[in-house]
């Protein structure tokens, strides 16, 4: 979207040029298949294999290191590692993207409102996120779980929702940010004594431009969203009656598979998570390349 | 630097003091969730013995706690406890006061942090100069990307890689604790080594998750540096390659790097945290995951105050050594 299109007729076709784009920016090829591989890998696999049953307790024999009847083996409560994946990558990403959009629909009323308009609602806007930046999330995260939820009674919606109580603050900032830098510039002001509207403006001049911050703001969150839940995972805190991710590390130490050389019950949970992680970095770095050429530079 | 930016960023530490004070004063009067009772049930499962005028006993504990007043009353108290730094007594080592065990494994948790932080910052900073500098070889600018992916995962996951290829697998390092049983604590070389080699791993967690963060600011901010006249300049001089790097394009960089430590200092803290839980280092992490498994609630807001306050005071201190490094930041009023 940021390519500069020639304007020339006999120029190559915008196809060619954004693969030709897709060929230097390798951060961001790299980071969509990994991607993809998740996604088909969750998606599809729910469909050959009945993970409402498997991945839940007392499914298959236990503690089954991998064979050819349990590809990734089983764990100790007798859950099928294969179908706790699939079902893992599901959940883990559901709290992400539900937390994530939360995070940007919020930040983007809460960061336009107080940009664009300015006055008390603004102080007070930057006030708060100022001092929640001051305060480390899990930390607050954890008192606030910690507390207000029925340990037993967590489900993966409680858990989306608690994360989702800090995922507005990081894209508040860099939506008010960039308004406050957009909102003096001529297309602005242009669009302003051409008789448009606030809103239009809003929605017609000032979102379009935004839409990289936009996107990387949101894969950061997404990000965020899945790293918080997971240390609240690991500290017990989670869903403990669902099979995402990172309950199913926090029972494989609970249980210390490592010591007992059950090998398997770790490394999927480990490399799926590492999986997750590094395709929406990869796929932020690749962003940022487009939102900020001047790293482009370098490369 | 002005008396009166120093006068208002610490007044910006009160206040978010305050509204961590406050918080942790309001979320347990939200929940359901009676500290006490749960307590209580706790013991009844595990010995099988339950009191028999129990609501008894939880009054006679409100009481003493000052539960039972008007909330505005109930806020003063609270607030003047925190202000004397009384944060409450423990519930699984009743009637030890929080601040006491936190006293306790405090000075672990900032020992490691305060190694570990360091080391990122300075390996994160070498090599992003490294990579942003135009006469640096391929292979060190291509390390960015791979150091960026693993910033992106958490300290904790790549805790367990470690402790199981390092640790379990090749008995290269202990797997955790953090003196080996038996040692006798005290200023010994002996000691003081077996304390490094535990510390190892959990620091190497957190600083492969970290270094990534740093490399990837300072390049970014190397790359424009480099267009700067003063470099420009300094080339056309003829000033050798060591002198523009050092003291023009490094110089320069830097600064925002200071910035960005205090941004990161609340999730390195985080991640310090759960890392200590992994490796059940004896700091606050662990104080924390042991508290949260017996519902102590009074350690857990104990340890999440103190925590706020370390990483707020940190903060303030690096924003008011920042005029220091740059002579040409005045946080005069416009």
């Amino acid at each position: 979207m940021e390519l500069a299109i020639p304007t020339t007729a006999k120029g190559p076709s915008q196809r060619t040029l954004v693969l030709r784009y897709l060929r230097r920016n390798k951060s961001l090829v790299l980071g969509l298949a990994l991607l993809a591989f998740l996604l088909i890998f969750s998606l599809g696999g729910s469909l050959v294999v009945d993970t409402a049953k498997l991945a839940y307790p007392l499914a298959a024999v236990p503690l089954q290191p991998p064979s050819a009847e349990y590809p990734l083996g089983t764990d100790k409560d007798g859950r099928d590692l294969l179908a706790v994946m699939i079902r893992g990558i599901q959940l883990t990403g559901a709290i992400g993207i539900i937390a994530g959009t939360l995070g940007i629909v919020i930040g983007i009323v809460l960061g336009l409102l107080s940009g664009y308009f300015g006055g008390v609602f603004d102080s007070v806007v930057r006030w708060m996120t100022e001092v929640l930046l001051t305060i480390p999330p899990l930390i607050l995260l954890i008192i606030i779980a910690g507390t207000i939820v029925d340990k037993n009674k967590v489900t993966v919606l409680t858990m989306a929702l608690v994360v989702s109580i800090l995922s507005w603050v990081g894209p508040t900032r860099v939506v008010r940010a960039q308004v406050l830098t957009m909102k003096e510039r001529t297309f602005v002001n242009v669009a302003k004594l051409s008789g448009m509207g606030n809103i239009e403006i809003i929605f017609k001049e000032l979102m379009p431009n935004m839409l990289p911050f936009l996107v990387a703001s949101f894969v950061g969150q997404v990000m965020g969203a899945i790293g918080a839940s997971f240390g609240l995972e690991v500290l017990g805190l989670g869903a403990v009656r669902e099979p995402t991710i990172g309950m199913t590390i926090r029972w494989a130490q609970f249980h210390s598979a490592m010591f007992n050389q059950w090998w398997w019950w770790i490394l999927w949970p480990v490399l799926a998570l590492i999986a997750i992680f590094a395709s929406l970095s990869l796929i932020n770095v690749g962003l940022d390349e487009i939102a900020n050429p001047r790293v482009r530079r370098t490369e | 630097m002005r008396l009166g930016y120093v006068l208002r960023r610490f007044i910006f530490l009160i206040f978010v003091m305050w509204t961590a004070a406050t918080v942790l004063f309001t979320i347990p009067r939200l929940s359901r969730v009676n500290p006490i009772r749960e307590r209580f049930a706790a013991l009844a499962r595990s010995t099988g013995y339950a009191p028999k005028d129990l609501e008894n006993i939880i009054a006679s504990y409100e009481l003493k706690f000052g539960l039972d007043k008007p909330l505005p009353q109930q806020y003063a108290d609270y607030m003047g406890s925190v202000l004397r730094g009384d944060l409450g007594v423990s519930l699984m080592s009743y009637p030890k006061p929080v601040a006491e065990l936190i006293g306790e494994a405090l000075p672990w948790t900032i020992g490691l942090l305060l190694v570990t932080i360091s080391l990122t910052f300075l390996i994160g900073t070498a090599i992003g100069a490294l990579a942003g500098w135009p006469r640096s070889p391929r292979w060190v600018k291509g390390t960015v990307t791979p150091l960026m992916v693993l910033a992106a995962i958490p300290a904790y996951t790549l805790g367990l890689l470690l402790v199981y290829l390092l640790g379990f697998r090749l008995k290269l390092l202990p797997m955790g604790g953090a003196y080996s049983p038996g040692m006798v604590k005290a200023l010994t070389m002996p000691f003081a080594l077996d304390v490094v080699k535990h510390a190892i791993l959990p620091a190497l967690s957190l600083i492969l998750a970290y270094v990534g963060f740093y490399a990837l600011g300072m390049r970014g901010m190397g790359v424009t540096v480099q267009g700067e006249d003063y470099v420009n300049f300094a080339e056309h001089k003829g000033l050798r390659q060591g002198r523009i790097f050092y003291w023009y394009y490094v110089r320069n960089a830097i600064l925002p790097q200071v910035t960005s430590l205090a941004l990161a200092l609340g999730g390195i803290v985080s991640a310090g945290i759960l890392v200590e839980g992994l490796y059940g280092f004896p700091g606050i992490g662990s104080t924390l995951s042991a508290a949260i498994t017996a519902n102590d609630y009074f350690v857990i807001y104990g340890v999440g105050f103190i925590t706020i306050f370390a990483v707020g005071i940190s903060m303030m201190a690096v924003d008011l050594l920042y005029p220091l490094l740059d002579p040409r930041i005045r946080y005069d009023r416009k």
